[in-house]
């Protein structure tokens, strides 16, 4: 599948902006986290910014942007759709939950309510984004077990190692914080390895054989495409990354979307025994722009390495 | 709506027989000529003339080389919509654009709806959805719905111009949910199948499978031998003869 820079930096950037909420919804109300307004401003437009700025640069891509208010209304059917509503859902109570911390300083009462209502939204609305991806069939790449949990980890793990970064600028680290951050890098990190050998050993459902019905008479193959030149489906689907490019791009997704956060995060949670308060910022923050770097390289392996069954008609041995 | 209506008594599509198709792409041209016109006109073409051209087309043919050896043939292997009775294509597209028709079954996108996501080209299996850089919306095959009820048109005339054009007639088009038509016992005779059924969208259009291959008795029997009209020529005829067979 092409991988198409404005879906990879919108999936990344939203995944990061509702797990952040996620975690503001959940260990604001607990009171872990510091009431203060000044917090709740850069916490809050680190989320939204993320999230919001993730959705809308999505409409991007659109033939008809303008027309992008009709995507709302097949929820009953289609996960892009759900997810559309999902997040105005999330939204709604997130502003108010915000307001409540700005202007108020309070988490609690009514505002827990707002705050508690948000993170479940926040995780739903990051579901739907999955299984979008999940519900389509003829990228067998996609339609398995292993990629909504992915999505949700990474979305988990991105929002953590956030919050974490926040609450060392604000000197408030929590060891709970910097705990979870590591627990979610290393969770994300399982899911993914999971992820990459379920693809590399599982085998095509479909093939050349399969597509054209004419199995019975031996193996098929493309003997002339039905055009010379390429056409949008050759361009949107037809995109394949030579074993050994995608090898070094996953090993630079390892190490510095999983390997490097979970040393960093440790360091972070250590800083706070050791109250070494710059040791842990700086660990949070190198944390979060190698989590960054890493998180959008997988993410724009997924697009690459993924296969799209049409491409069995266009020369392709398996998908 | 993007919600399926109800299984349709009536389901129209096409068959297209794998056997007689000799990959000329007439169907391929005349879908394309028919819809510079009508529902989903116009199909763009950009750098038509130059390099790098790339355009809009709703049928395409690829061939394909089949078996080895003395058993390999080639096929040549039209692709299009084939109105498929579960179409994700239909159930993916969040505004509601693209539908599949209850009384029917025609698969269509409504223009006037489509944000040009392209998320139904990811679901379809078949490469049926392209999407038009120039409308900014997806287009796929209508089944000529715009010949197919067009009381403007010949009664010949009110079938997919696809279907028209073939001049192999390889391809045909009828109600595959009604038993006894022409269609229907064309699929029943010959073995009409369904294409990649694992991915369970239950297309509608069939593809009837080449016919074997008679063994090399067959030509034996076709009488290949063939005898003298008459006696051996003498005299003048007879050098005249072997001088021009040397």
């Amino acid at each position: 599948m092409n991988p198409a820079f404005s879906v990879i930096f919108f999936t990344s950037a939203s995944g990061a902006g509702f797990g952040l909420l996620f975690l503001l919804g959940i260990f604001g109300p607990l009171g872990l986290l510091p009431s203060s307004s000044w917090f709740g401003v850069v916490a809050f437009a680190a989320s939204f910014g993320l999230a919001v700025g993730g959705l809308i640069s999505s409409t991007f891509h659109l033939g008809h942007p303008e027309r992008a208010w009709r995507a709302f209304s097949q929820w009953r059917t289609s996960w892009l759709s759900r997810e559309g509503v999902a997040s105005v859902l999330t939204f709604v109570p997130a502003g108010l939950f915000a307001i409540g911390w700005v202007f108020f300083g309070s988490t609690g009462g009514i505002w827990a309510v707002l705050g508690l209502v948000s993170a479940v939204m926040a995780a739903i609305t990051v579901y739907c984004t999955a299984m979008i991806y999940v519900s389509l069939k003829p990228i067998q790449r996609w339609s398995n077990g292993w990629v909504a949990p992915g999505y949700l980890l990474i979305s988990l793990m991105t929002g953590a190692l956030l919050l974490d970064l926040l609450l060392h600028l604000f000197g408030a680290g929590h060891w709970l914080i910097s705990g979870l951050a590591l627990v979610a890098v290393a969770a994300a990190w399982a899911v993914k390895t999971g992820y990459w050998r379920f693809i590399e050993r599982t085998a095509s459902a479909s093939t050349p054989e399969s597509a054209t019905g004419l199995g019975a008479f031996g193996r098929v193959r493309l003997l002339e495409a039905p055009h010379t030149e390429e056409n949008y489906l050759l361009k949107e689907m037809g995109f394949r990354i030579a074993r050994k490019h995608a090898a070094r791009l996953r090993d630079i997704a390892e190490l510095c979307g999983f390997a490097a956060p979970l040393m960093l995060a440790g360091v972070s949670l250590i800083s706070l025994a050791l109250e070494a308060h710059w040791l842990g910022t700086l660990a949070a923050l190198a944390a979060v722009l190698a989590a960054a770097v890493g998180v959008v390289v997988d993410r724009w392996l997924f697009f690459a390495e993924a296969r799209h069954a049409v491409t069995l008609y266009y020369g392709a041995a398996e998908a | 709506m993007t919600a399926l209506p109800p299984p349709s008594p009536r389901k129209l599509g096409l068959v297209i027989d794998l056997d007689i198709c000799v990959g000329c792409h007439a169907c391929a041209v005349n879908c394309k000529e028919w819809n510079t016109g009508g529902h989903m006109a116009p199909l763009t073409d950009f750098h038509p003339y130059g390099a790098g051209q790339n355009g809009v087309w709703f049928n395409r043919v690829h061939s394909f080389e089949v078996g080895d050896g003395a058993d390999g043939r080639t096929v040549h292997f039209p692709r299009s919509c084939l109105h498929c009775e579960q179409p994700d294509c239909v159930t993916v597209c969040p505004t509601g654009a693209s539908y599949k028709r209850a009384e029917d079954g025609i698969v269509l996108v409504n223009e006037d709806v489509c944000i040009g996501c392209k998320l139904c080209s990811w679901a379809c299996p078949y490469g049926a959805r392209e999407f038009d850089d120039d409308s900014g919306t997806m287009k796929k095959c209508t089944l000529c719905i715009d010949r197919i009820y067009n009381e403007n048109l010949e009664e010949v005339d009110r079938q997919p111009a696809c279907v028209a054009t073939c001049p192999a007639n390889a391809r045909h088009f009828g109600d595959l949910g009604d038993p006894e038509s022409d269609v229907s016992r064309m699929v029943k005779e010959r073995g009409g199948y369904d294409l990649m059924p694992e991915m369970g969208y239950k297309p509608v259009n069939k593809y009837l499978p080449p016919r074997p291959r008679r063994g090399p008795d067959a030509t034996a029997q076709a009488g290949a031998e063939l005898q003298p009209a008459g006696d051996e020529p003498q005299g003048l005829l007879r050098w005249v003869d072997r001088m021009l067979s040397r």
